[in-house]
């Protein structure tokens, strides 16, 4: 489902003697559907960079990145958003929304945009909101005011309305109660046995126990550093 | 699938001086585009030679009409333009005086466009002009106010709805947003992103707000000295930028 072959990226930066900083040369991997993949490695070494440019949310300098069968290297933006929207999800660490949308709508959105009808969508986001415990008051409005926490899970809510065939997830269990962190664990679980290949990054290392099937440490793809 | 509009070449110069230069690109139904780039870099002189308002040098512009296909707009007559102007396209001015008839009743603004293509039925422009009010969330009991009793918000979204009542299929936006509170900004944000969505519409949205872009754009067309100095995936353009003066202008927007 996802496939990594030979990927490089490098940052240049024009405004800063056009300093050339490498980050990832020769990363390969392939991830089958129902398989969940670990990025590891110490901070800094490039996993956020990886998830980054499966998401086409970065440039790759060398490489392919093949998702359902686009490459995302080389489409236009059209093709990358069409695949946003169908195939590929992202949860980051961060909700990024339109000011003034309420949270319902927020995490109906990826079903509405991919044609489910109305009120199929909210009852989907109704059942993940109350799932990940966002009170229902909470509901109706915009969640840019709510506590780190709940606008954590309410991006969760959001990336796991569509049943996308891959997903990318950034610590999804950060900053979450135990409670919490049980229900997105077994959110994880049902994707995985839907045969959703997963991509993730999982400071918590007993959840990456429970959900990797494999780890890959991205330190093995940092280029070496030219003294 | 058959692109609404395709851009070649487009040059257009004033004197000695570069408008735009050699601009190319192609929009698919339903996309968003957005250009940037700072005062002076060409990004207007595009957006009007694209919608008819200046003619250009050189290049052509096609676009996919309903009844003919793909037709270039620069070779049309002025009468078909003008047309096209009416029906299928829509312009928002930065500044709604220049979008909007200051002296006729909001209600008037709004089915102003609906007869110049042929409506003719008082009630029925009444009442296209009362939902398309509310679209836009001005209450409809101001249908027969003047615009100059509104503020600058609200004159915007009369703007709009003036503009969209027709059903158009590509909206040219030249700094929607500009001028106005930041708090009256992302209400007018949400809108004009709706009525995308909703729509089905494709949008060129000039701007030099990058926060603007983020949230309305699918996709960045970054202009300096008028040239295109890099284009693509708007996410992508604003947290990986490649050419030195879009890596420039994203590290320029003070962070709140």
């Amino acid at each position: 489902m996802i496939e990594v072959q030979g990927l490089g990226k490098s940052f240049t930066l024009h405004n800063q003697g056009s300093a050339v900083i490498p980050v990832l040369e020769g990363a390969s991997f392939t991830v089958a559907p129902g398989e969940c993949v670990a990025l590891t490695g110490a901070s800094g070494a490039g996993k956020s960079t990886v998830m980054r440019i499966l998401y086409g949310n970065y440039l790759a300098q060398a490489g392919q990145v093949l998702i359902g069968g686009v490459d995302l290297t080389a489409a236009e933006p059209r093709e990358i958003l069409a695949l946003r929207r169908e195939t590929l999800g992202y949860v980051s660490q961060f909700l990024r929304v339109v000011p003034r949308v309420p949270t319902l709508e927020v995490v109906a959105e990826p079903c509405l945009a991919i044609g489910m009808e109305e009120g199929a969508a909210l009852d989907r986001a109704r059942g993940l909101l109350a799932r990940l415990n966002i009170p229902e008051r909470l509901w109706a409005l915009s969640p840019t005011t709510f506590s780190g926490g709940e606008q954590q899970r309410v991006n969760i809510a959001r990336g796991f309305a569509h049943t996308y065939p891959a997903l990318l997830l950034d610590e999804p269990t950060a900053s979450l109660d135990p409670q919490n962190r049980e229900v997105v664990l077994s959110l994880v679980e049902e994707a995985k046995a839907r045969g959703t290949a997963i991509v993730g990054i999982f400071h918590d290392a007993p959840a990456r126990d429970r959900l990797a099937n494999r780890e890959i440490d991205v330190s093995a793809f940092t280029p070496a550093r030219a003294a | 699938m058959t692109p609404l509009l395709d851009v070649r070449s487009l040059t257009k110069t004033y004197g000695s001086r570069t408008g735009c230069a050699d601009v190319s690109f192609t929009l698919y139904p339903g996309e968003v585009m957005g250009i940037v780039g700072e005062s002076g870099s060409g990004k207007s002189t595009l957006l009007n030679c694209l919608a008819g308002h200046l003619e250009p040098d050189r290049g052509e512009v096609f676009f996919d009409t309903r009844t003919d296909g793909p037709r270039d707009t620069l070779r049309m007559s002025e009468p078909e333009r003008r047309m096209l102007g009416r029906t299928d396209w829509a312009f928002v001015h930065q500044n709604p005086r220049d979008g909007l008839r200051m002296r006729i009743s909001a209600g008037g603004n709004v089915g102003e466009r609906l007869m110049a293509v042929g409506a003719r039925h008082y009630a029925e422009i009444r009442t296209a002009a009362e939902d398309w009010l509310d679209r836009v969330e001005i209450s409809t009991n101001r249908i027969d106010d003047r615009p100059a009793a509104f503020s600058g918000g609200m004159q915007q979204r009369l703007q709009i709805a003036r503009n969209l009542v027709t059903g158009p299929r590509l909206v040219f936006m030249d700094e929607p947003t500009g001028g106005l509170d930041v708090s009256v900004q992302a209400r007018l944000l949400d809108l004009l992103r709706g009525l995308v969505r909703r729509m089905g519409l494709s949008a060129i949205v000039v701007t030099h707000d990058l926060a603007v872009v983020r949230l309305l754009a699918d996709r960045l067309m970054v202009m300096k000295d008028g040239h295109v100095v890099e284009t693509g995936l708007t996410d992508q353009v604003l947290d990986d930028p490649q050419h030195g003066y879009t890596q420039l202008l994203v590290s320029s927007v003070l962070q709140v």
